[in-house]
C-alpha cells in the first residue's frame, strides 16, 4: 500500500529540517535552531545560574576541607587556592564512624522506597476507580480529595500521636508507622495528580480492551499503568523526595529510627559541632535524592507538566 | 449464520430529556456489509456501541444469529471492533496488539502466534510486527487496528469511522481495501460514517439515521433513486440533489411559471405545498421557448469531463443555488441565464408538512 | 457519537450491560478472602517482629530494610488481587457496583484515618486542655490570641505569604523566559542548574545557607559568604540571623525557600510558556506588536492557569513553613512562624489544647483557598 510512499515522506521532512539546520548555521548571530542570539539572555541566565549552584558548590567544597582551614579562612578561598588548600576525607570518615547518619541513611532507604511505591499503587487504583468507572459518590468523594490537597498535615499530628502511639495500637517508632502516615498524607496529591492524567489517556483504548475481553483488574495492570508510566514516574519523584527530605514527620514518628536528615538536624542543633562536619554530614543526605533527581528528571519534567497541572 | 437483529433496542441515556436512541428495529443479513450513516448525534455509533456492547441496551433486544446478546458483556459476543482513533495500545508491539485479545482469551501462545502471522501477512504489516505503534505512519496504524479485529475471527466487524483519522488520499485507498477484506472474509460488518460517499461506496445496504431513527435502509442505489423522504433525499448525493419548493395544482406542480413534469403516482397523491427533487445531473438544458427553469448562473466550476453549474433562478421557493451538471465544455458561462427542465422520472416528489415521498 | 453523548460521563464502560449469567463464585471469594486475611496478618507480624525480634533477622538493619522494602511493597500488591479476586467472586451485578469501591477503599481508607479523622479530633482538642481531658471552651483560643508570640508569628507568615510565593513567580517566570531564548544546550544546562536546590531538603538548605552564607565567626576572618562580602563591602560583621530589624531575619530565610522554589515554578512556567502556540506570538507581531508587549498581552493571558497553580502550590508551602525556622532559629529573634509556634506548643510544652488552637486557625487560614481550589476544579471539569 502507501507504506512506502509515507516512509518518505518522512524520511524528506527529515531531511530537509536537517538541511535548514545547516543553512542556518552558517549565518553568524544566529543559533543553530535559527534564532537569534540574546545576550541579555545569555548574561542573565549565566548570572543566575551561578548564584543559584554557588551555596551547593559550597557545600561540597567545604565538605572536603580540612578542620584548621575551615577555621582559618571561607570555603571560597579553597575553590581560588586549590593547590594551597588542605584537603581531606577526614569528615566523611568522621561523619560515618562519629555518628550516627550512616544507620540514618539505612533508615532513609528503608523509609522512602515503601512510602513511595504503596502511596502510587494505592492511589493509582482509586485513580482509575474515579476516572473509567461510574459509581454513587464518585464527584462528591472527588471533590474531597481536592479540598485535602491544601489541608496542612498539621492538623493531624496530636490524634494520631495518640492512635499510633503506646495509648493507641503501640506502632510509633516503627517503619510501619511512617509508611502508612505518607501514604495516607501523599494520598490525596497522588490520586489527584494520577487520575488528572489518566483522564487524558484515550477512553476508546479502554473500551477495546473491554471488547477484547479484558478484565478490570487486567486493564488496569496490562495497559493502565503502563500508560501512566510518566505520570508514576513524575509522582514517584516527588513523593521520594518529600519522604526523604521529610523532618516533622521522621522526627515524631520514627524515633527509634531516626533517618539521615533527623540525624542532620540533630548534629546541627547539636553545639560546637564544627562546619566540616555539618556540611559532609547534609551532603551525605542530599546525595541519594540528588541523583534520582536528576537521573529521572526526564520523566518527572513529562509527567509534571502532561497531566499533573491542567493549564 | 451470524445475521444481526435489532428488536426496538433503545439508548437513554441518564439525565437525558430524549433518548438518544428510541428504539431500533434493523436486520443485517450474513455476511452484509451495512453502512449506518447520518449527520453527527443521529445515533449511528450510539447504536453500534449498543451492537458492540460498549453501551447498555434500556429495552428491546439485540439478537446475533440466534443468540440474544443484548445482555451479554462485550467479550462474549464473538465481535471485534476498530475504533475511529484505532485504540492502540502504545507500549505494546503491533503483534501484541493483535495478540492481545487471543491472550485474554487463555489461547495458547503458538496459536496466537500463528493467527497472528496470518493476519499479519494478509494486511502486509509482517515487516512491522515488532514495532510499537508510535512507529508508524497513519494507513499503517489502521491496519494494525484491522488486524487486531481480524485475529479473533468474529461473526462480526463493528467500525466506528475507522477512516477520519486518514488523510483523504488514504481514506479512498483503504476505503476499497476494507471493503475487500470483508468480501473475501464474509464477516458480518456494521460500519458507522458521518461521510455518505463513505455509505454509498462500501456498502452492500446504507441505513440512513436522523434523530435516533431509521429513515430507509436500502442499498446504494437504491437510496439514491428513490430516497424515502426529504431528509434521505438532501443526504445522500453529491453534490445535493435540488430541492426546490413547488405548489400542486390539479395534478400540476408549479414553480413560478415552471411546470414540473412529474409521474403518474405523484400527480395523483400530491396537492397544496411540495418540494420537488431533482439531482444536478437530471436537468437538460433546453432553449427558452421550451419553457424550462430559468437559472442565472453565478459559478461554473469545470471539473474536465463535466462542470457543475450554479446559479439562481429569483423564482419564490426556490433555493439560491440551484446546481445543474452539464457535460462537455465551455457551454454555460458566469453571467448567463440558461433554462433548464427534466423528465417525470428523474422527479422526486415529496410533501413538504411530511417530507415523504409522494413519487413512484 | 456526537460529543456532548459521550461526555455525558454515561458512556463508560461501566455503563455496560451486566455479564452473562449473574452466579456467585463461592471459590473465588473464599480464596480471596483467605488470602486478603493471610496477607494482612503476615505483613502485620512481621512488621512487629522487627521491633519485637530483630534477631530473627540477624539484628541486621540491613537485612531488616529489605525484608521491609519487600513485604511492604509485595504486601500491598498481593492485598490488591486478591481483594479483587473477592470482588471478582460476586455475583455479577454486585460485583459490578462493588468493583469501584473495592479499588477506591484501600486509599481512601488511609485518607480517612490519616487525615480527616485527625482533623475532626484536632478541632476537638483545641477546645479541651493540654491533655485533651477536659473541655475548656474558648480558653485556647483566647490564651493564643492574647499571646504575644503568635501575633509575631501571624505577621511573620502574612509576610511570608505576600512575599514568597509572589517573588518565586516572578522568578520563576523570568528564568523560564530567559532559558527559552537560550540554545538548546545552554537552556538545558541552566535550567538544571536551577532545578538542582528542588533535590534539597529544608533540613539540608538551612544547613548550607546556616553555616555558609549566614555564618558569622568571632574574631576577623570571616568564613561565611555573605560576612564575607559585606565585610570586604566596609560592614562590620554581623549575626545575620538575628537582626529582627525590619524583619531583615525572616526575609534571608525566605530566601532559602524562594532558591529551593524556584526551579519547580520554572519547570510548569517553563512549559506553558513553550505550549503557548507559535502562530499566536508571530499574529501579535504582524499586528505590530513589540515583544514587551507581546510577552504580556499574549503570552501571559495564556499561561495564566499555570501561573495561578504554581502561585497557590508555593502559597500552601509557605503557610506551612517549618523546618527552616525550626532549624536555623526556632523562633527566636522574632522570626516564629504558626508551623513552627504550633511545634513546640505541643512538643516542648506540651500544650495539645493551644497546639491544636493554632493548628485550627491554620486551617481556617487556608479555608479561602480550599475552596478557590475545590471552584477551580469544578469550573475545569465542566469544561473538559
Amino acid at each position: 500500500m502507501s507504506d512506502r510512499m509515507d516512509a518518505v515522506m518522512v524520511a524528506e521532512g527529515a531531511h530537509s529540517e536537517k538541511a535548514q539546520r545547516r543553512q542556518y548555521k552558517r549565518t553568524p548571530g544566529l543559533m543553530a535552531d535559527g534564532r537569534r542570539r540574546s545576550w541579555t539572555a545569555i548574561v542573565t541566565m549565566v548570572l543566575l545560574s551561578v548564584l543559584w549552584t554557588v551555596p551547593t558548590v559550597g557545600l561540597l567544597v567545604a565538605s572536603f576541607r580540612t578542620r584548621d582551614d575551615t577555621v582559618a579562612s571561607g570555603w571560597w578561598t579553597a575553590v581560588f587556592n586549590p593547590f594551597e588548600a588542605g584537603w581531606t576525607l577526614d569528615n566523611y570518615e568522621r561523619v560515618f564512624q562519629g555518628s550516627d547518619l550512616g544507620e540514618g541513611f539505612v533508615n532513609s532507604v528503608v523509609v522512602a522506597i515503601p512510602a513511595t511505591v504503596i502511596p502510587i499503587l494505592f492511589a493509582a487504583f482509586a485513580a482509575y476507580a474515579f476516572t473509567f468507572m461510574n459509581f454513587r459518590g464518585k464527584d462528591v468523594l472527588f471533590i474531597l480529595i481536592v479540598a485535602l490537597l491544601v489541608v496542612p498535615i498539621q492538623v493531624a499530628f496530636q490524634p494520631l500521636l495518640n492512635l499510633l502511639g503506646p495509648r493507641g495500637v503501640g506502632i510509633s517508632g516503627d517503619y510501619l508507622a511512617v509508611w502508612l502516615l505518607h501514604t495516607g498524607f501523599g494520598m490525596p496529591l497522588a490520586i489527584y495528580t494520577i487520575r488528572n492524567y489518566m483522564t487524558t489517556l484515550p477512553r476508546t483504548v479502554i473500551e477495546s480492551a473491554k471488547i477484547d475481553g479484558a478484565s478490570h483488574f487486567q486493564t488496569f495492570w496490562r495497559l493502565i499503568l503502563p500508560m501512566s508510566v510518566p505520570v508514576l514516574a513524575a509522582f514517584a519523584i516527588l513523593q521520594f523526595l518529600w519522604v526523604w527530605n521529610d523532618l516533622l514527620i521522621a522526627k515524631l514518628f520514627l524515633s527509634k529510627n531516626p533517618t539521615v536528615i533527623v540525624e542532620l538536624q540533630g548534629l546541627l542543633g547539636a553545639q560546637g559541632q564544627g562546619k566540616e562536619l555539618l556540611t559532609a554530614g547534609a551532603f551525605v543526605s542530599m546525595v541519594l535524592p540528588m541523583l534520582v533527581f536528576f537521573t529521572l528528571q526526564r520523566y518527572f519534567v513529562r509527567g509534571l507538566t502532561a497531566g499533573a497541572v491542567k493549564g | 449464520m451470524a445475521t444481526i437483529t435489532f428488536e426496538k433496542a433503545q439508548r437513554w441515556y441518564p439525565g437525558a430529556d430524549v433518548p438518544a436512541v428510541p428504539g431500533i428495529d434493523l436486520e443485517i443479513r450474513d455476511g452484509e456489509f451495512m453502512v449506518l450513516v447520518g449527520p453527527s448525534g443521529c445515533g449511528k455509533s450510539t447504536t453500534l456501541r449498543m451492537l458492540a456492547g460498549l453501551e447498555e441496551v434500556n429495552s428491546g433486544k439485540i439478537f446475533i444469529g440466534d443468540r440474544d446478546i443484548t445482555n451479554l458483556p462485550p467479550k462474549d459476543r464473538d465481535i471485534a471492533m476498530v475504533f475511529q482513533n484505532y485504540a492502540l495500545y502504545p507500549h505494546m508491539t503491533v503483534a501484541e496488539n493483535m495478540g492481545f485479545a487471543l491472550k485474554m482469551a487463555k489461547i495458547p501462545a503458538a496459536e496466537r502466534e500463528k493467527r497472528v502471522q496470518e493476519a499479519a501477512e494478509i494486511l502486509g504489516l509482517v515487516e512491522f510486527l515488532d514495532r510499537k505503534p508510535k512507529a508508524l505512519s497513519g494507513g499503517q496504524r489502521q491496519r494494525v487496528a484491522m488486524g487486531r479485529a481480524i485475529v479473533r475471527s468474529p461473526q462480526v466487524f463493528c467500525m466506528d469511522e475507522p477512516l477520519s483519522n486518514l488523510d483523504a488520499k488514504m481514506r479512498v485507498q483503504t476505503r476499497t481495501d476494507i471493503a475487500k477484506l470483508q468480501a473475501d472474509l464474509g464477516v458480518t460488518t456494521v460500519y458507522v460514517t458521518h461521510d455518505q460517499v463513505e455509505a454509498m461506496t462500501m456498502g452492500d445496504r446504507v441505513a440512513v439515521m436522523k434523530l435516533g431513527e431509521l429513515q430507509q435502509v436500502d442499498t446504494p442505489l437504491g437510496l439514491y433513486d428513490r430516497p424515502v423522504n426529504l431528509f434521505v433525499a438532501g443526504f445522500i448525493g453529491s453534490p445535493q440533489m435540488n430541492l426546490l419548493e413547488a405548489t400542486a395544482q390539479e395534478g400540476q406542480a408549479k414553480i413560478g411559471d415552471y411546470l414540473v413534469p412529474v409521474d403518474e403516482t405523484a400527480a395523483k397523491k400530491m396537492k397544496g405545498n411540495i418540494t420537488v427533487g431533482v439531482r444536478p445531473e437530471a436537468w437538460r438544458i433546453v432553449s427558452e421557448n421550451e419553457g424550462g427553469l430559468p437559472v442565472r448562473v453565478t459559478v461554473v466550476e469545470e471539473l474536465g469531463a463535466d462542470a457543475f453549474v450554479y446559479g439562481s433562478s429569483g423564482v419564490a421557493g426556490t433555493p439560491n443555488n440551484i446546481i445543474v451538471r452539464v457535460t462537455g465544455r465551455d457551454k454555460v458561462h458566469k453571467g448567463e441565464t440558461i433554462h433548464v427542465t427534466t423528465d417525470p422520472h428523474h422527479v422526486h416528489v415529496f410533501d413538504t408538512a411530511t417530507g415523504e415521498r409522494l413519487s413512484d | 457519537m456526537t460529543v456532548g453523548q459521550r461526555d455525558s460521563g454515561t458512556a463508560t464502560p461501566e455503563s455496560q450491560p451486566l455479564a452473562g449469567v449473574p452466579r456467585f463464585n463461592p471459590v473465588r471469594f473464599g480464596v480471596g478472602v483467605v488470602g486478603i486475611v493471610a496477607v494482612v496478618w503476615l505483613m502485620l507480624n512481621i512488621f512487629l517482629a522487627f521491633g519485637i525480634r530483630p534477631d530473627l533477622f540477624l539484628d541486621s538493619k540491613l537485612i531488616i530494610g529489605v525484608v521491609a522494602v519487600v513485604v511492604g511493597v509485595g504486601g500491598a500488591v498481593v492485598f490488591f488481587y486478591f481483594l479483587n479476586m473477592i470482588v471478582e467472586g460476586l455475583p455479577d451485578r454486585l460485583s459490578r457496583t462493588v468493583m469501584p469501591y473495592a479499588y477506591i477503599l484501600p486509599g481512601l481508607g488511609l485518607v480517612g484515618l490519616m487525615l480527616i479523622y485527625p482533623t475532626i479530633q484536632t478541632i476537638q482538642f483545641s477546645f479541651a486542655d493540654k491533655r485533651s481531658e477536659r473541655y475548656v471552651g474558648f480558653e485556647n483560643y483566647r490564651y493564643i490570641f492574647s499571646n504575644d508570640e503568635f501575633q509575631q508569628s501571624l505577621i511573620n507568615n502574612l509576610l511570608w505569604l505576600l512575599i514568597v510565593p509572589a517573588v518565586t513567580v516572578v522568578v520563576g517566570i523570568a528564568v523560564a523566559v530567559l532559558a527559552d531564548k537560550l540554545s538548546t544546550r545552554g537552556e538545558k544546562v541552566a535550567k538544571s542548574t536551577i532545578f538542582l536546590p528542588m533535590a534539597i531538603s529544608f533540613v539540608g538548605a538551612s544547613t548550607i545557607w546556616g553555616t555558609l552564607v549566614y555564618d558569622y565567626s568571632v574574631g576577623e576572618k570571616q568564613t561565611g559568604l555573605l560576612n564575607a562580602v559585606w565585610t570586604t563591602l566596609g560592614g562590620t560583621a554581623q549575626t545575620w540571623l538575628q537582626i529582627p530589624t525590619g524583619r531583615l531575619n525572616s526575609m534571608l530565610l525566605m530566601v532559602i525557600l524562594i532558591w529551593l522554589q524556584v526551579g519547580f515554578a520554572m519547570i510548569l512556567l517553563s512549559s506553558a510558556i513553550k505550549g503557548v502556540p507559535e502562530d499566536t506570538v508571530e499574529a501579535a507581531r504582524i499586528d505590530g506588536a513589540s515583544e514587551v508587549q507581546i510577552f504580556a498581552r499574549i503570552v501571559i493571558p495564556q499561561i495564566k492557569g499555570t501561573i495561578i497553580t504554581v502561585f497557590i502550590t508555593v502559597l500552601i508551602l509557605v503557610l506551612k513553613v517549618f523546618d527552616i525556622v525550626y532549624v536555623l532559629t526556632n523562633g527566636r529573634f522574632e522570626t516564629n512562624v504558626i508551623a513552627n509556634l504550633f511545634f513546640n506548643e505541643l512538643f516542648a510544652n506540651g500544650q495539645a489544647g493551644r497546639a491544636s488552637a493554632i493548628v485550627v486557625i491554620l486551617l481556617l487560614a487556608i479555608t479561602p483557598v480550599l475552596i478557590y481550589q475545590v471552584r477551580h476544579f469544578r469550573a475545569e471539569e465542566q469544561n473538559a
